[in-house]
């Protein structure tokens, strides 16, 4: 069935008997060509476009829990590719163009809505920083502005712009940044892979890996073994627990971090904002509440919800730029378990083993790079080489000394 | 988190800095190990869900280092011990 304005006219006069399913609910085959482990916004982004871009056919995607269940329905929902380091940019970059493209691609209407992105500047170095930064993002085709403090004070003119410590001295602006409907994200990329024949079996989790001669046979799940020729595994969150079945250790720690959402107000802030000497990050929803977030808790965890020193942390960052939300009340607080990677980006590479993929360590960024993950990966499960923008995204960086560290702080994963 | 620090009691997790796996404890000897073994210690990590013993540093306190195990889903310490003591037990001289 493919949805259109037209569509919801026709049903809504008929009484709505006309909506299906929006996917099926296979039984698992004995055997595929290819499974990708994890039914997050990155397995299902892999095996929509294994199906529709590189043509490829018998497709499982195997997932624990429910579609979407994890942290792409967790995160707060930005979108933006302000990255300097080249080995980053032009993967993220394509990564907004396929958002750009999305919702007319799929089908589906995931809100994307690009009200542009501002990184606060508070100091010359910053500026200088931001300058750097904005100019490397042009000449990969980004967007970039730099924004004068006066430019700010017109956009968000009840900010504390004289704060003794951080006063608001700019900001650098991608205005193609913005947020999508995050649940909407992993619906419609299900979708669109049940349409082109992916089975997606929910409620089955990977217990092991067959490996003979240093090649995979298939998994083991909770509904028994299933063969592949190909198996990708993308689960951020829980990277280590699932290829430690096929014995191998990463250069990952899992850690939680926490998200929070207000109650309900009136428009205030009409873009994405981020304080990040204050460690603090805002939007708003579309419903009015106020969507922020801070730094990760930083100590490895896995257990999906955070301690309240970070919640006091971001609540003080969050004072500390927007004096005006004192009275607001936060609504719900929640955690995601992420893959901190030791240089603070992601890996999409082959493993020692013949047949096994690996897409993870994510850090905090993995929302917005869904469309471009999936499509790497399956690039790379299709056709054995990576995608021409994933090519620095390799286990063996931290053996060469290519590390993607932008903010430079070593192998310190609590602190990317 | 409250850390049963093993000299002071009981403190407030805010009061000390988090590093990582006490696995850095075991650090190859920088004369005879290859590239692959310290690659292996400083980039990989075991990373449990589950049990984990971690080094933590009392900076707000005495500044001493402390190897806690805490389990990585429900967040419960169990053990606190100095990091002096689990170094020198593993054979670590100083």
């Amino acid at each position: 069935m493919r949805y259109s304005g037209f569509r919801v006219i026709a049903e809504a006069l008929t009484g709505h008997k006309g909506w299906k399913p929006v996917w099926r609910d296979p039984t698992p085959q004995a055997d595929y060509d290819y499974i990708i482990i994890g039914g997050g916004g990155h397995g299902l982004a892999t095996a929509y476009y294994l199906a529709k871009e590189f043509g490829q056919a018998r497709i499982a995607v195997l997932e624990k829990g429910y579609l979407g269940g994890g942290n792409v329905g967790r995160n707060t929902t930005i979108i933006r590719s302000n990255y300097l380091l080249d080995g980053n940019e032009p993967f993220y970059e394509f990564s907004l163009k396929l958002w750009e493209g999305l919702e007319q691609d799929f089908n589906y209407n995931a809100m994307v809505s690009q009200r542009g992105i501002i990184n606060l500047i508070h100091t010359d170095a910053q500026r200088d920083a931001a300058t750097r930064r904005g100019n490397a993002m042009i000449m990969h085709g980004a967007d970039a502005r730099l924004l004068s403090r006066e430019d700010v004070r017109q956009m968000y003119p009840w900010l504390n712009f004289d704060n003794a410590r951080f006063p608001i001295k700019g900001a650098l602006m991608q205005p193609r940044g913005g947020t999508v409907r995050h649940d909407a994200v992993a619906w419609g990329y299900a979708r669109g892979a049940d349409q082109r024949g992916v089975d997606l079996i929910q409620n089955c989790e990977v217990t092991g890996m067959r490996i003979e001669n240093g090649r995979i046979k298939g998994v083991e799940t909770t509904r028994g073994f299933i063969g592949a020729k190909k198996v990708g595994v993308a689960v951020a969150g829980s990277s280590s627990k699932v290829m430690a079945h096929a014995g191998m250790r990463l250069p990952i720690e899992s850690h939680v971090l926490q998200a929070f959402v207000s109650e309900g107000l009136k428009p205030l802030i009409n873009g994405v904002m981020t304080f990040g000497a204050g460690h603090f990050y805002v939007s708003q929803s579309d419903k009015g509440g106020l969507v922020f977030g801070g730094d990760i808790d930083g100590y490895n965890s896995y257990a999906q919800r955070g301690n309240l020193p970070v919640i006091e942390d971001v609540a003080e960052g969050g004072m500390a730029l927007m004096p005006a939300i004192g009275r607001v009340r936060l609504l719900r607080s929640w955690g995601g378990i992420m893959d901190m990677s030791m240089d603070g980006s992601p890996i999409i590479d082959k493993t020692h083993v013949e047949g096994l993929y690996f897409n993870g360590g994510w850090c905090y960024g993995g929302f917005k790079a869904t469309p471009a993950s999936g499509w790497a990966f399956a690039h790379l499960l299709a056709k054995d080489e990576p995608h021409k923008t994933a090519t620095a995204y390799r286990f063996n960086r931290f053996l060469k000394g290519r590390m993607i560290d932008e903010k430079g702080q070593g192998a310190q994963p609590n602190l990317h | 988190m409250i850390i049963h620090h093993p000299i002071l009691g009981p403190r407030d997790a805010q009061e000390f800095v988090y590093l990582g796996d006490a696995s850095l404890i075991d650090r190859p000897d920088g004369m005879t190990a290859g590239v692959e073994a310290f690659h292996d210690y400083l980039y990989n990590r075991t990373n449990p869900a589950g049990e984990h013993q971690e080094l933590w540093y009392h900076e707000q306190g005495d500044r001493s280092w402390l190897v806690v195990t805490r389990n990585t889903v429900t967040h419960e310490i169990t053990k606190v011990e100095l990091a002096r003591d689990v170094a020198r037990a593993r054979g670590r001289t100083k």
